[in-house]
């Protein structure tokens, strides 16, 4: 376990290093096509070259998130001519980056692999070979000249190896965070992006309202009122017949008591619609576990979140999300399994839905549901992902970052 | 019958209490909220309580949790839960037990005096009664699975009102079909479903939701 931890650091400290040895190679492209500039093929090659090299300063920011946590705030999207890249901040951030990664990631992480690589020559090449090395050959502090000084030299060799493996996972943190700094935007610019994205989000949070007031003015309107009303005429007329027809007064009465059921049974769906019950009693592990009861799949829930209430808002984004990913599992996928798991790591609650249908889902398609769920996830500051491939399995996993509050009722973990 | 009630809203716990006491029931408590629920049940030892799942001081589901807290006090206490809706969730809970003496009922249900008190009467004999509408969502979902498509559209009927926890003479009443009619479908039901056909009522009830809940 802890061996496998270490080897995968040297394993990712020796890509790091291929990556900053070719990196320049793009940093070259680009600056050709600056010198290019003046003679016109430039600005045909420069928005390329600086997309080819956002590509590449994007799967470092990916690495550095992936591998030692942490965030990345990503510049904004390149612009597409030569005139308005050359303005672009992130675009010179991106320059710097390829060509100081080499002089500084890349030769972090060769720490590593220097001592691990001639470790390995110590310990499994040079015991074969010294014969062939002539003389006043060192190997380090030994200088191998006999089989007893191949042997220590060898055993130093092993101490190189351990050592190499033993910085590389302190390495690749040192790496990561030296990544997040020259890759990440300054924080002014940070901060913009921040508001332009809480501008959007804040839009879409008063139109998500703004529709849900309508659509319960609307449900009431057409429902339960519509029903009181008729249930008002219905007993004038019962009235009207009571003494001079009382089996066609007593025929309406029961009719009365039959719209006043389907009145109440709209209220309750509507309710149902805005906050349902299950979700205010007992919070979302519950609420979930209650989806997955009327659910005609087989679904199984797993809870592992703590005592205590998340946000109302929070819950209610996730429950509603949680219920359309389950929906389109069962209209769409084919599936006829789907298992759920919510857990919450103390900043993050995080819910994954996976089914066992046909994938395929498309993200940016899926109809209009999926859509309302992100943009209702997106007010809280969630993402929604969705890992389907034609064939399956599908893969849902919705994030919003928040803390749970101080317990109120518990929730016990368990599945149903 | 003794009856302790629990119902937050007044004009509901008074009209409860009269229509109860009009049919012959004992209501020795009529309590608003949860704690005051557990303290009568605990004191008045009831054959039966009528408890309204909302009650203060949460207003969430203390009602339905009073109720099982103090069932696991006095195993097989019988319990009524009324409700503004019905959800699968506390009716699992509910039934979780497998003893029965367990009612799970829309407040719209009080309504209909006769099969309101009908209910009551069974779930203190040690029966068992489910809305209509969870059984409805119950026998929707075994549809949609294909568990039930073996039945005609009449045992099918038949089979909702065993899971409502109706008798036989209920059931004929409702469907309007002579008792030995009902016999005959229960009997196919039973071995279409491949369901042990109980002798004991409530066993057979439990039966069925355990069938319609795979």
């Amino acid at each position: 376990m802890g061996e496998r931890r270490l080897v995968k650091a040297l394993w990712r400290c020796q890509l790091l290093s291929l990556a900053a040895l070719v990196l320049p190679l793009t940093g070259a492209l680009v600056v050709g096509a600056l010198l290019l500039l003046p003679v016109g093929l430039g600005s045909l090659l420069l928005p390329r070259a600086a997309a080819a090299l956002r590509r590449r300063s994007d799967r470092g920011r990916t690495r550095a998130v992936g591998w030692s946590g942490g965030t990345v705030s990503p510049p904004g999207p390149l612009p597409r001519r030569a005139r308005e890249v050359l303005g672009d901040e992130g675009f010179w951030r991106d320059l710097r980056w390829a060509w100081l990664e080499p002089l500084t990631g890349g030769l972090l992480v060769g720490v590593p692999l220097c001592l691990f690589w001639y470790g390995v020559f110590g310990a499994l090449v040079q015991p074969f070979v010294w014969r062939e090395l002539g003389d006043g050959n060192w190997y380090g502090f030994v200088l191998v000249e006999s089989i007893g000084s191949a042997l220590d030299a060898a055993l130093l060799g092993l101490g190189f190896m351990a050592g190499g493996l033993a910085l590389a996972p302190r390495v690749l943190a040192g790496h990561a965070r030296w990544s997040r700094r020259a890759l990440s935007v300054p924080y002014e610019q940070e901060l913009n992006l921040r508001i332009e994205r809480l501008t959007g989000t804040r839009a879409d949070a008063h139109d998500i309202q703004a529709a849900e007031l309508r659509r319960i003015e609307r449900d009431l309107h057409d429902g339960a009122q519509a029903r009181l009303v008729a249930l008002g005429m219905t007993l004038e007329k019962a009235t009207l017949l009571l003494d001079s027809d009382p089996e066609a007064a007593r025929a309406l009465l029961s009719e009365v008591r039959a719209v006043s059921e389907r009145a109440l049974q709209d209220l309750r769906e509507l309710v149902h619609g805005v906050l349902p019950p299950v979700l205010a009693d007992r919070g979302l592990g519950d609420a979930v576990r209650s989806l997955a009861l009327d659910s005609f799949l087989d679904v199984e829930v797993e809870v592992r979140l703590p005592a205590g209430r998340f946000p109302a808002g929070v819950e209610s984004a996730a429950y509603f999300a949680v219920a359309e990913l389950l929906a389109n599992a069962a209209k769409h996928s084919g599936a006829g399994e789907v298992r759920i798991a919510l857990d919450h790591d103390g900043a993050v609650l995080r819910v994954r839905v996976a089914d066992d249908g046909r994938g395929g889902a498309d993200p940016s398609r899926g109809g209009g549901g999926l859509l309302g769920v992100r943009r209702r996830l997106g007010t809280f500051d969630g993402t929604l992902a969705l890992d389907s491939p034609p064939g399956g399995p599908t893969l849902a996993t919705l994030e919003i970052p928040c803390a749970s509050s101080s317990p109120k009722t518990s929730s016990s973990s368990g599945t149903v | 019958m003794r009856v302790v009630l629990a119902e937050d809203l007044f004009l509901l716990r008074d009209g409860l209490t009269r229509t109860l006491e009009e049919h012959g029931f004992d209501v020795v408590a009529a309590v608003d909220n949860a704690p005051e629920l557990l303290r009568a049940l605990h004191e008045e030892r009831p054959d039966v309580a009528v408890v309204d799942i909302r009650l203060p001081p949460d207003f969430t589901d203390e009602g339905l949790r009073a109720a099982l807290q103090a069932r696991r006090e006095q195993p097989g206490l019988p319990v009524l839960i009324l409700s503004q809706y019905v959800e699968q969730l506390y009716a699992q809970e509910l039934l979780a037990g497998g003893e029965g003496a367990v009612g799970y009922l829309l407040k719209d249900r009080v309504t209909h005096t006769a099969q309101f008190v009908d209910a009551v009467r069974t779930v203190a004999g040690g029966g068992t009664v489910l809305d209509p509408q969870v059984v409805a969502r119950l026998l929707a979902r075994s549809d949609a699975r294909g568990t039930t498509s073996a039945l005609t559209p009449r045992e099918h009927d038949v089979l909702k009102l065993m899971a409502e926890g109706r008798s036989n003479a209920a059931i004929t009443q409702a469907l309007h079909i002579s008792e030995s009619a009902v016999a005959k479908h229960t009997a196919s039901i039973f071995a279409k479903l491949r369901i042990d056909p109980s002798p004991d009522a409530n066993r057979r009830v439990l039966a069925v939701l355990a069938y319609l809940r795979r």
